[in-house]
């Protein structure tokens, strides 16, 4: 039926028509745009470099033979001398090698034939003009090559450039030949070198970043995040529980972390107390949190649990300041006992430095995480059990206080960006402005109402990560090294938080593509929501989580040969500047070990994808 | 006693999928549950341990308002009630083993939980538990190798984990050979009958209610249309349950 609709008529022609000539018109203003132009393509000038840059990187900078060089210089004048007396011929008897030139003087542009004698047999080497009377001139003129044949002679003819001179002036051979057995070059070992620091910096970048990658994906996955609903007292509560609990838990673990300094370096102390703190505090953390619990545990003893498990934590953090300071001072002992496998012993004196450095941030962290649960836990049951007038009075108080310590933080920030400098606007008003809002937000909701928190938090989380997640690694990278330095070290944090947050937004889809039955059965036993993402999430995502990371390893390799163009460490330095100084077959060679660190990339990862998933 | 009073789902579409329905379960019954595909059987069950929120009505468990319970109670509550699915909602990369300790994640500490350690009784009880529903031998394979009929055995011994009080059972065997059926319906009698258990199953074939229910509610498109015995379903009432083009079969 739509074909018998469908009649030639002239307005589809006209149609057909029009769109043709639109998109000639389109391609026709591309090509202006991209400047193509074929002229230059076919130009002499342009052919010519172009096949010696090609020449060039065929012939990459790898191997090479130690050479010995036989060099004669000519005495020759151009134009021919008025007294012809000074014309030398070279000693001819002897058994040196040695040139002879017909005509033995010449105008200049002139084609004059050289001859050698007594080389050693097959060997080749330039024949070059040598302008000016100073033989260590380092200019030289011509394009000539000589080749001997079986009995060290050759025969060749040249142009003698227009350098016209009364002074003598020379042409000179050098004859080379490879002697020995061929060994790499150097640029092949600091290939070599920046190679391996590429595909280490690559692994660590997506170590990071898978790391955080993960609880992130939980955050940014809607089924998860859509049914995590909560009463308006309890998200103001773990709003106002997040910077209170940050701000206590970096005191108490500074504390710690002063406390276990002031006890000083000793190893025996250390070894110590890294064997028998964190023995305290699980001993501590067993008997505060049984395995099975049958019945409510009455006030006091949760109270006494309380305590137990605060102290235990302490413990822990204290042990891992004492384990810190003992891996720091074992790492620079090692370091120079261990001779040339020293870097086991960096590598531990660096790990102690970043526990030293993680270890308030973590305490910071999980003590805000903790209140602010603990804190959303006890609004969800007030929120519960109270009544509601009660409830709307303590919203009326918490939320203004929890937006406006939101909207003073985003203050806070901005002052120190932009330095306002002007409290006004960076404290009072976001204070007054937030407080309203909050006001405003408690006036509105009932008062047990449960809001969409999770997809609040979600919606934020995907934003960001978006936002971030548009910037690519190479501009990262600069303003990692403005922070760090120039160095593989900013390199590996740049790739590191695009990984983090490319992976987040993958792993998130998966997430969000599990099957819901086991999520709904684990539910159905009781289960809270952390067992519930441990039991029934996170046993269906291993397998594309895996695969995943082998394929961001795959562009983090890839991401890291480049990397080094805006000073993030990694072979894309050295190419960089091979390429900068017209030294096309070392870069050649660098361009050939990504090829194969890529390709052996890809197929390493495609036969670990096969095996794990 | 589990005690439905009035209970109303509206989905957020507008979708009503439970309309006032009232009934009383006494302790140890075996109720069926039928009515078409739609009427709204998962809804009342998933609503009796809210993995769905009732949009109105109670649900009174021994005189305890399940629909006002806390979070934290339901924890405690959902912990006694165990539940079987139609496509028995395994998690098919971990083990037997595990997906039928995961029964006891109601009853341990979170904490421990998290990194997979389960007291030393709860692996024997699951061992157990296995054994009684006849496939011990396969509590360290992957729960994705077993057939269909032994990932429901698999299903029923991580609800017998939770020592439940009530089981809810939703369509068990709707997706099994028939054959397969009476042997999944014979453990949840053996559970009922023994163990004392009340079940509350929702079931697509008539024989399989004649057989094992003790009692039948009825709902056709949310309304409950007939509570009573099995063999009072006569021709009339089987027109009012499945519609007047429905025509019996076995």
């Amino acid at each position: 039926m739509n074909k018998n609709n469908k009649k030639a008529s002239p307005w589809n022609s006209i149609k057909v028509g029009l769109l043709t000539l639109v998109t000639l018109v389109v391609f026709a203003y591309g090509f202006q745009v991209t400047k193509v132009n074929l002229e230059e393509l076919r130009s002499e000038r342009r052919q010519e470099s172009f096949v010696r840059v090609m020449r060039a990187l065929a012939r990459p900078e790898i191997f090479e033979y130690d050479q010995v060089e036989e060099i004669v210089n000519y005495p020759f004048y151009t134009p021919c001398p008025t007294d012809a007396s000074i014309l030398s011929p070279m000693d001819s008897d002897s058994s040196e090698p040695y040139i002879v030139v017909t005509p033995a003087c010449a105008e200049p542009g002139e084609v004059v034939q050289v001859e050698g004698f007594n080389f050693a047999p097959n060997t080749t080497g330039p024949v070059r003009f040598v302008p000016g009377s100073d033989l260590a001139n380092v200019v030289t003129l011509g394009r000539a090559l000589a080749k001997t044949d079986i009995n060290g002679n050759f025969a060749i003819s040249m142009e003698i450039p227009k350098r016209p001179s009364e002074d003598v002036q020379y042409i000179r051979v050098i004859l080379r030949r490879n002697i020995g057995t061929p060994h790499f070059t150097k640029t092949a070992y600091e290939t070599w070198d920046k190679i391996i620091e590429t595909v280490f910096l690559a692994l660590l970048a997506t170590v990071l970043g898978t790391i955080l990658a993960i609880p992130l994906s939980f955050i940014a996955a809607r089924n998860l995040m859509k049914t995590v609903k909560s009463p308006l007292t309890s998200i103001a509560l773990s709003t106002l529980g997040w910077p209170i609990g940050m701000v206590i838990g970096f005191l108490a673990i500074r504390w710690v972390g002063n406390f276990s300094f002031s006890i000083g370096s000793n190893v025996g102390v250390n070894l110590a107390s890294i064997v028998i703190a964190p023995l305290l505090a699980q001993f501590g953390l067993r008997w505060a949190m049984p395995q099975v619990e049958i019945n409510n545990p009455s006030q006091s003893m949760r109270i006494a649990r309380l305590g137990v498990i605060l102290l235990s934590v302490l413990l822990g953090f204290y042990a891992f300041f004492q384990l810190a300071s003992l891996a720091m001072s074992a790492g620079n002992v090692l370091r120079v006992s261990l001779g040339s496998f020293g870097f086991l012993g960096f590598f531990l004196f660096q790990m102690g430095d970043i526990i030293a450095i993680l270890t308030p941030t973590m305490g910071a962290l999980a003590a805000g995480g903790t209140l602010s649960s603990f804190l959303g836990r006890l609004g969800q049951t007030s929120s519960e059990k109270l009544p509601a007038p009660a409830i709307k009075t303590l919203n009326l108080i918490l939320t203004p206080a929890a937006v406006a310590i939101v909207f003073v933080l985003v203050g806070q920030l901005l002052q120190w960006l932009y330095q306002f400098d002007t409290p006004l606007y960076t404290l009072w008003m976001p204070l007054v402005f937030g407080a309203g809002l909050g006001l405003l937000l408690a006036i509105m909701t009932k008062p047990k109402e449960s809001l969409p928190i999770g997809l609040v938090v979600y919606s934020i989380t995907r934003t960001l990560l978006n936002a971030l997640r548009s910037v690519e690694a190479l501009v990262m990278a600069i303003v990692f090294v403005i922070a760090v330095g120039i160095g593989p070290f900013a390199g590996t944090l740049a790739l590191g938080l695009h990984t983090i947050v490319s992976l987040a937004k993958l792993y998130s889809e998966q997430v969000e593509s599990i099957l819901s039955g086991p999520l709904e059965a684990i539910q159905a036993t009781g289960a809270n929501r952390l067992q519930t993402i441990v039991y029934a999430v996170v046993p269906q995502i291993v397998p594309p989580y895996i695969s995943y990371t082998m394929y961001r390893w795959d562009i983090n390799v890839r991401m890291s040969t480049i990397i080094g163009f805006v000073g993030g460490g990694g072979i894309g330095f050295l190419l960089q500047q091979n390429i900068n100084l017209l030294n096309y077959p070392a870069a050649s060679a660098q361009m050939i070990a990504i090829a194969i660190v890529v390709s052996l990339m890809d197929y390493v990862s495609s036969v670990m994808r096969e095996k794990v998933v | 006693m589990l005690q439905i009073r009035n209970l109303t789902k509206i989905y957020d579409g507008g979708l009503k999928a439970l309309d006032n329905v009232s009934f009383d379960v006494p302790d140890g019954q075996f109720l069926a549950v039928i009515g078409l595909s739609g009427s709204g059987k998962s809804t009342l069950l998933r609503c009796i341990n809210r993995l769905i929120e009732p949009t109105d009505g109670q649900i009174l468990w021994n005189g305890e308002d399940i629909t006002a319970a806390s979070q934290e109670e339901m924890r405690r509550i959902r912990r006694k009630i165990g539940m079987v699915f139609q496509h028995f909602n395994l998690v098919h990369r971990s083990k037997v083993i595990t997906n039928v300790l995961a029964g006891r994640l109601g009853y341990i500490n979170p904490a421990w939980s998290l990194l997979n350690r389960f007291p030393k009784e709860d692996i024997d009880k699951a061992i157990k538990q296995l054994q009684r529903v006849g496939i011990a031998e396969k509590a360290y394979q992957r729960a994705d190798e077993l057939s269909g009929g032994q990932q429901q055995r698999v299903g029923i011994a991580r609800a017998l984990m939770q020592d439940p009080q009530i089981m809810l059972a939703d369509e068990p065997v709707a997706s099994l050979d028939p054959v397969l059926a009476h042997s999944i319906m014979s453990h949840l009698e053996d559970i009922n009958k023994n163990d004392g258990v009340t079940v509350l199953c929702s079931l697509h074939f008539l024989d399989l209610v004649h057989r094992y229910a003790d009692r039948v509610v009825a709902l056709n498109e949310g309304k409950l249309v007939f509570e009573g015995l099995p063999k009072d379903i006569d021709d009339a009432k089987f027109k009012e349950i499945y519609g007047r083009d429905a025509e019996r079969v076995g």
